[in-house]
């Protein structure tokens, strides 16, 4: 399956990987939802990592969609706020 | 819904917006592919504001350099000439200057960062672009239009993810530059009224905090200066 790191390019991963990263994934909502900076910067850096440690960079040549998509490891929990609240980070 | 989810829906939203709808779909990859270019010279674009903000910030911290020997002499001068109220005055600005300097250099090494950001996602999305184009050619020489509608949107979406992705950097770098430039300007400002110990903007009790800090240091430069000039 493939996974966009936002900034960092694709990356080719075995399907088992999304269940732990589902789990950090609900980790990051919580701290969101508790203004945790520390636990939303520490758990987004191992989302990122999980990600590299067990996949395969895709070819900067290959022309592919991403299945599930990783916001940049410099996000901010304030971006993150905004981000759940719909403001979109991406202006158009 | 979690935060992947979430980046999914802005991405599609941003993707969108750059898939417009072209009647005939052998067009839509011309189109895209002028997109391409378009974002790529913006992305240059980009990185050469960065650098100019960067090379400016540069600038300014050389003057602040210069500021800050010119008060550290003034400071040894004033003690040899046992003018210790001067002294004094000059190492409480040369400290004020010196936190100003380290906030520079904090604000140089983030615009390097993002220097090194935009020009690796340039390459990035230079490679994409031009493998899109061989693509594109061969898509329209040997596809019948049924298969070709399939390749196009496929390549389409999957270009458009990076041009997703590539706009969000840029955007990012563009606030961040616009937040310095604002800075700066105002350093600019108090740099030539001389008034920068109101500089620092932070609450009141950061401020006396800072203030104390200050004290302490000054009478510990000063005690070593005098130190100095026993010798």
């Amino acid at each position: 399956m493939i996974i966009r790191i936002m900034g960092e390019g694709q990356y080719d991963v075995d399907e088992r990987v999304v269940e732990e990263l589902n789990v950090i994934d609900n980790r990051i909502v919580d701290h969101v939802s508790k203004n945790e900076e520390v636990g939303f910067k520490a758990d987004l850096g191992r989302l990122i990592s999980t990600v590299k440690i067990n996949g395969k960079q895709v070819d900067a040549k290959e022309i592919t969609k991403s299945d599930i998509i990783i916001p940049p490891k410099d996000l901010t929990l304030e971006e993150a706020k905004g981000i759940f609240k719909g403001d979109g980070l991406i202006k158009d | 819904m979690g935060l992947l989810d979430r980046m999914e829906t802005v991405v599609k939203a941003k993707m969108n917006k750059i898939m417009e709808k072209v009647e005939d779909p052998r067009e839509t990859l011309d189109y895209s592919y002028e997109k391409q270019l378009e974002l790529l010279q913006n992305v240059k674009r980009g990185v050469a504001e960065v650098t100019t903000s960067k090379k400016r910030l540069e600038l300014q911290k050389a003057k602040l350099q210069e500021n800050i020997d010119r008060m550290a002499s003034q400071a040894r001068e004033a003690v040899n000439a046992g003018r210790d109220d001067l002294a004094k005055m000059a190492i409480e600005r040369k400290v004020v200057l010196t936190a100003q300097a380290d906030s520079l250099d904090k604000q140089i090494a983030d615009l390097n960062a993002e220097q090194q950001k935009l020009t690796a996602a340039e390459n990035r999305l230079a490679i994409k672009v031009e493998s899109f184009r061989a693509k594109k050619e061969t898509i329209k020489a040997q596809y019948s239009a049924a298969e070709a509608q399939t390749k196009i949107s496929e390549s389409v979406t999957g270009i458009s993810e990076e041009m997703a992705d590539v706009g969000l950097a840029m955007q990012r770098a563009e606030d961040k530059t616009e937040q310095m430039k604002a800075r700066s300007a105002a350093l600019d400002e108090l740099l030539e009224s001389g008034v920068l110990e109101d500089y620092s903007g932070g609450d009141q009790i950061e401020g006396e905090l800072a203030k104390a800090k200050t004290s302490s240091d000054v009478d510990a430069e000063l005690a070593r200066l005098k130190q100095e000039a026993k010798k």
